[in-house]
């Protein structure tokens, strides 16, 4: 496993520069290109476009296959999920445990990561990237009696706690990959100049790693949001977060098709709103250690 | 250290020496415990219900009963082992075909070109969606009365198809909806490798007078075969575990016939729908050891590949 920990982060690579001019492609293919590219966009693009557009229809016109593109929208999906059925405090708890669980894993996670990156510490890291291999079914059963005892259950605490086991293999991967491209010149530098290696960490390499923060706390933030199993089984009535309000939705006999695609653009919106403004991150995040030769 | 002998060292200055003189280890072990404590404990807890027959409740007593477990999830040709078949041609299937197609549109996308920053965006928005939520939007496509996919099969001419509710069908449609959401980690894992490739080798394979296909298959793939395994890894692990679309889609037992009942989905259900401890944990343990042993084969393979 030592073997997949990341080089250095993509980030920095830039693109590369054709060293010399390239044979012009045939005209062929130019349009093979274009037409391959706009299938693709549309195959990644279109079941989303349908899911925002059922959220807009009656349960009446989402059964008329008349009214697949022509009918009169209306907001009552969306109404019905936030005001009547409490989305906001849905809203409210994923993001809450999605904060809370990326703050406290940057904190323990990337000076572990920066451990891990000097002192090349593999079979720690390792150690760390298990709970990324782990199936988490097979420590639910244990967590939910250890933390049940504990009278946590239903709490926000097990709820972070779970979130941040998620989060923390992810942020120590990006961040060992991104204190492994950072020069050491700099830290030496400061000691030179009377730093401790602390200090150093702290004033040097620390406020250049905001873009690897960055990387790791929107990804770790996501992952939060997104995540299912874990709040399915150890969250309570009052903590319960988005994905798993949106599973009951269909538990019940008939199914609300109109809201419960509007739940689901509900929780599907924010992720991408931030990804839309933070894609550099969120790229260089997933490919790290992607390109270690 | 630049640290300077005074003769009465405060307090402060006397932490700060020690924490600085175990900075390795005063830095690495909350993460570590952290993990350490939530993956031992469990674990070792799971090892030990799996020789025991507890059931209905972990505090409830129950009785040692050694290997039997184990012997009956090994001969169980019922639940377990086409649970472990599903498993494997969910993860491999998917697998093969997200590397194909995201081989192709890296490929697509690597020279730069106009409108590029708008084909990536498209493509990371899958990625980030809610996997749940997508559950439930390739769900109403895919119903068989009302979903777009047969209204648009009924346009060809193709006759309606159950989809996920069918006893066959419901596992490659789920494979499609695991290819839609992963396909673009993919592409970009292997879009981040292949920029980093020098251009020297692909030209002076040119100059020889190598074609496309040539350049791309003796030159630009075995270059990006660290890149390629990487990613098979990153994303075998987690589609040997895929949860949340398989539970969305199909609820518990993956379904009325268990059609796509993957070990995880079998294990959970065993755990919290059926309580039997014993059987679930015996199911996870063996789980666990299956993971890791791909694992070795992809990283020791990897080494031995190298020296």
């Amino acid at each position: 496993m030592t073997t997949t920990l990341p080089a250095r982060p993509v980030i920095e690579t830039p693109r590369p520069v054709p060293t010399a001019p390239r044979r012009r492609k045939p005209r062929a293919y130019k349009i093979f290109r274009v037409v391959a590219l706009t299938l693709t966009v549309l195959l990644f693009i279109a079941p989303l476009v349908w899911m925002f557009i059922a959220s807009l229809k009656t349960n009446v016109d989402i059964y008329d296959a008349s009214k697949t593109v022509f009918f009169t929208p209306t907001l009552d999906n969306y109404d019905n999920v936030l005001s009547r059925n409490n989305y906001f405090g849905f809203i409210f708890n994923s993001f809450w445990v999605a904060l809370l669980s990326t703050l406290f894993s940057l904190l323990i996670g990337v000076p572990a990561a920066y451990a891990m990156s000097r002192f090349a510490m593999h079979r720690s890291a390792l150690v760390v990237l298990m709970a990324r291999i782990i199936p988490g079914v097979s420590l639910l059963v244990p967590w939910y009696f250890i933390f049940a005892n504990m009278r946590m259950v239903g709490g926000f605490g097990v709820l972070i706690l779970s979130h941040m086991f998620v989060a923390l293999p992810l942020i120590v991967y990006i961040m060992i990959s991104y204190f492994d491209s950072t020069p050491l010149e700099l830290e030496e530098q400061a000691q030179v100049d009377g730093l401790t290696h602390i200090g150093a960490f702290l004033r040097i390499t620390l406020p250049l790693s905001v873009p690897g923060l960055a990387t790791a706390g929107i990804l770790s933030f996501i992952f939060s949001w997104n995540n299912f199993m874990f709040a399915l089984v150890l969250s309570g009535a009052n903590t319960k977060t988005l994905p798993v309000a949106i599973f009951n939705f269909v538990s019940y006999a008939s199914i609300d098709w109109g809201s419960l695609m509007a739940a689901a653009v509900v929780v599907t919106v924010p992720i991408m709103v931030i990804a839309l403004f933070t894609q550099k991150y969120i790229v260089s995040g997933l490919t790290a250690g992607a390109t270690k030769g | 250290m630049t640290t300077m002998v005074t003769t009465k060292p405060s307090m402060w200055k006397n932490y700060s020496t020690w924490a600085n003189r175990h900075r390795k280890w005063l830095f690495a072990s909350p993460a570590m415990i952290f993990v350490g404590l939530l993956i031992a404990v469990p674990l070792g807890w799971t090892l030990y219900l799996s020789v025991t027959d507890s059931e209905g409740s972990v505090r409830a007593a129950s009785n040692l009963v050694g290997f039997s477990n184990y012997l009956e999830v090994l001969t169980d040709t019922e639940r377990f082992w086409p649970a472990v078949m599903r498993t494997f041609v969910f993860t491999g299937g998917a697998l093969a075909i997200e590397l194909v197609l995201g081989m192709c549109i890296a490929l697509l996308l690597w020279r730069p070109f106009r409108g590029e920053k708008w084909v990536r965006v498209a493509i990371l928005l899958p990625l980030v969606a809610t996997p749940v939520a997508v559950g439930m939007m390739w769900r109403l496509i895919f119903d068989p009365n009302i979903g777009f996919a047969n209204q648009v099969l009924s346009w060809i001419g193709i006759p309606a198809q159950p989809w996920l509710s069918g006893q066959y069908t419901a596992l490659p449609t789920l494979m499609f909806v695991d290819i839609w959401q992963w396909t673009p980690m993919v592409v970009l894992m292997l879009l981040a490798g292949l920029t980093s490739l020098s251009d020297e080798p692909d030209e002076a394979a040119r100059i020889d007078g190598a074609n496309s296909w040539q350049r791309f298959w003796f030159v630009t793939l075995p270059l990006m075969r660290a890149t390629v395994i990487v990613t098979i890894v990153l994303r075998g692990i987690d589609a040997l575990k895929t949860f949340d679309i398989l539970y969305a889609t199909k609820g518990k037992g993956g379904g009325s016939f268990h059609e796509v009942e993957t070990l995880n989905i079998y294990a959970f259900g065993l755990s919290f729908d059926y309580n039997d401890y014993g059987i679930a944990s015996t199911v996870l343990i063996l789980f666990f050891l299956l993971i890791i042993a791909i694992m070795w084969v992809l990283t020791y393979r990897r080494k031995a590949n190298r020296s």
